[in-house]
């Protein structure tokens, strides 16, 4: 199955190459959304906890815009049913997920880069907390994001249910990924922020067993 | 000849509150030309999306074996070849990518000469490198047939199969159908006349109403 997806998100991959689907709308995204925060705060010093909470303000915005393209230009195009007879349901998650994450991946680290250089208090003082915060978060957004977008993929009115789905299936990841980006900015120790990651790589499991037991019958009509 | 057999058990399919069609019953075995008729509406393209797997009857059941073995539902696509107006190919490649692309996907080796030899057949073999959305409407009817038969499926599905064909096209399906009825189970839903002629037995749906 892993080489069948591998394929999947190669062609998703010069799909997007060509069509600049995603990629566009989600640079444009981050630069209009990083510049009105700056335009906002202007010569004011931004406190660690308001810069660690609009880091991900910008990261879920920018997932908003761009990670349901996965499915929902398939469902555009009307290629869903070729994709029906060339791959099985599990398949077709797992290269979606794959070319996701990697996009979420792409993404999150640009915005890092940007808010490290544009913004004086972000600042991480555990690194390596930071990473590992960094890494989950974004699994947890990438596996919530594809299954949140092969459920609105056949609906119609996409534009307005894919925040209305999101925002309660995000919550409880993306307020405890403010937290540990919070940690990382103080300097917490790894040890003291377990509680955290242990909801966080929970959160993450329970996303994807749940999305690879109901991706069947949301593919299927 | 290949082993393959589909069984349909009891189908019946409702949309909301209307009845599409019901106690459908039918068994293909091997090989041979198979037909669906009815009139607008009467569920042809449904009914062959439910044989192909693509979307569950409400009630009954569809069985699918190879050599006695049942298929389950995650391999079938690899025994199918589908064709039908909603099939839409990926037009930001080119014809001969596309090919290699749904063979990648599916794991087999991409065999090249089959593919030249489809598109050949199809009379589509000088515009392989070229994409999708330059073709005309009849061309990428033409690419969708190359597209079922290109991982030499045992049962071929064909829905509406002439629609937006020239003569020159629909003798190429004609001839296609003609050679690949000897090795496996052809499907075809149409109203057409000529596309029915082909067929050895035809369950017309008017009658499970």
């Amino acid at each position: 199955m892993i080489a069948k997806a591998i394929a999947l998100f190669k062609k998703d991959y010069h799909s997007e190459l060509r069509t600049r689907y995603a990629i566009n709308s989600l640079a444009m995204f981050i630069i209009v959304a990083i510049s009105v925060i700056l335009f906002a705060v202007g010569q004011e010093k931004l406190s660690e906890g308001l810069a660690g909470g609009l880091f991900w303000v910008v990261i879920f915005f920018t997932a908003m815009s761009g990670l349901a393209r996965a499915f929902v230009s398939e469902e555009e195009r009307g290629t869903s049913l070729t994709l029906q007879l060339i791959a099985a349901p599990s398949t077709v998650f797992s290269g979606k997920l794959l070319f996701n994450i990697i996009l979420v991946f792409c993404m999150n680290t640009v915005i890092a880069l940007l808010y490290a250089a544009l913004f004086e208090s972000f600042v991480i003082k555990n690194f390596s907390l930071f990473v590992f915060a960094f890494v989950i978060g974004n699994i947890g957004l990438a596996v919530s994001s594809t299954i949140i977008a092969a459920i609105i993929a056949k609906a119609g009115a996409k534009g307005t249910l894919y925040p209305v789905l999101s925002f309660p299936i995000l919550l409880p990841l993306i307020l405890t990924s403010v937290q540990l980006t919070l940690f990382a900015l103080d300097g917490t120790s790894i040890e003291d922020a377990k509680f955290e990651l242990a909801i966080v790589v929970s959160y993450d499991v329970v996303m994807l067993t749940v999305s690879y037991m109901l991706f069947d019958f949301i593919w299927k009509d | 000849m290949s082993k393959y057999s589909v069984e349909a058990n009891e189908l019946n399919k409702t949309f909301g509150r209307r009845l599409i069609f019901h106690g459908i019953n039918f068994r293909y075995d091997d090989s041979g030309v198979f037909g669906i008729s009815g009139p607008n509406g009467s569920g042809k393209s449904t009914l062959v999306k439910i044989i192909a797997g693509l979307i569950s009857p409400t009630k009954g059941r569809i069985i699918h074996k190879n050599s006695d073995d049942e298929i389950i539902p995650e391999k079938l696509h690899n025994h199918i070849g589908f064709v039908s107006p909603y099939l839409v190919l990926y037009e930001e490649f080119t014809a001969w990518e596309n090919l290699n692309i749904f063979s990648t996907i599916r794991d087999i080796s991409f065999d090249k000469d089959y593919a030249k030899d489809l598109l050949n057949r199809f009379l589509l073999y000088n515009r392989k490198d070229d994409f999708i959305k330059t073709y005309s409407s009849g061309m990428k009817q033409r690419m969708k047939f190359i597209f079922a038969l290109i991982h030499h499926p045992e049962l071929l599905i064909f829905d509406e199969p002439t629609s937006n064909l020239d003569e020159e096209g629909k003798n190429s399906v004609y001839e296609i159908i003609e050679d690949k009825s000897k090795e496996s189970i052809i499907i075809i839903a149409s109203n057409d006349k000529a596309d029915l002629n082909l067929c050895t037995e035809i369950l017309d749906l008017k009658t499970f109403k």
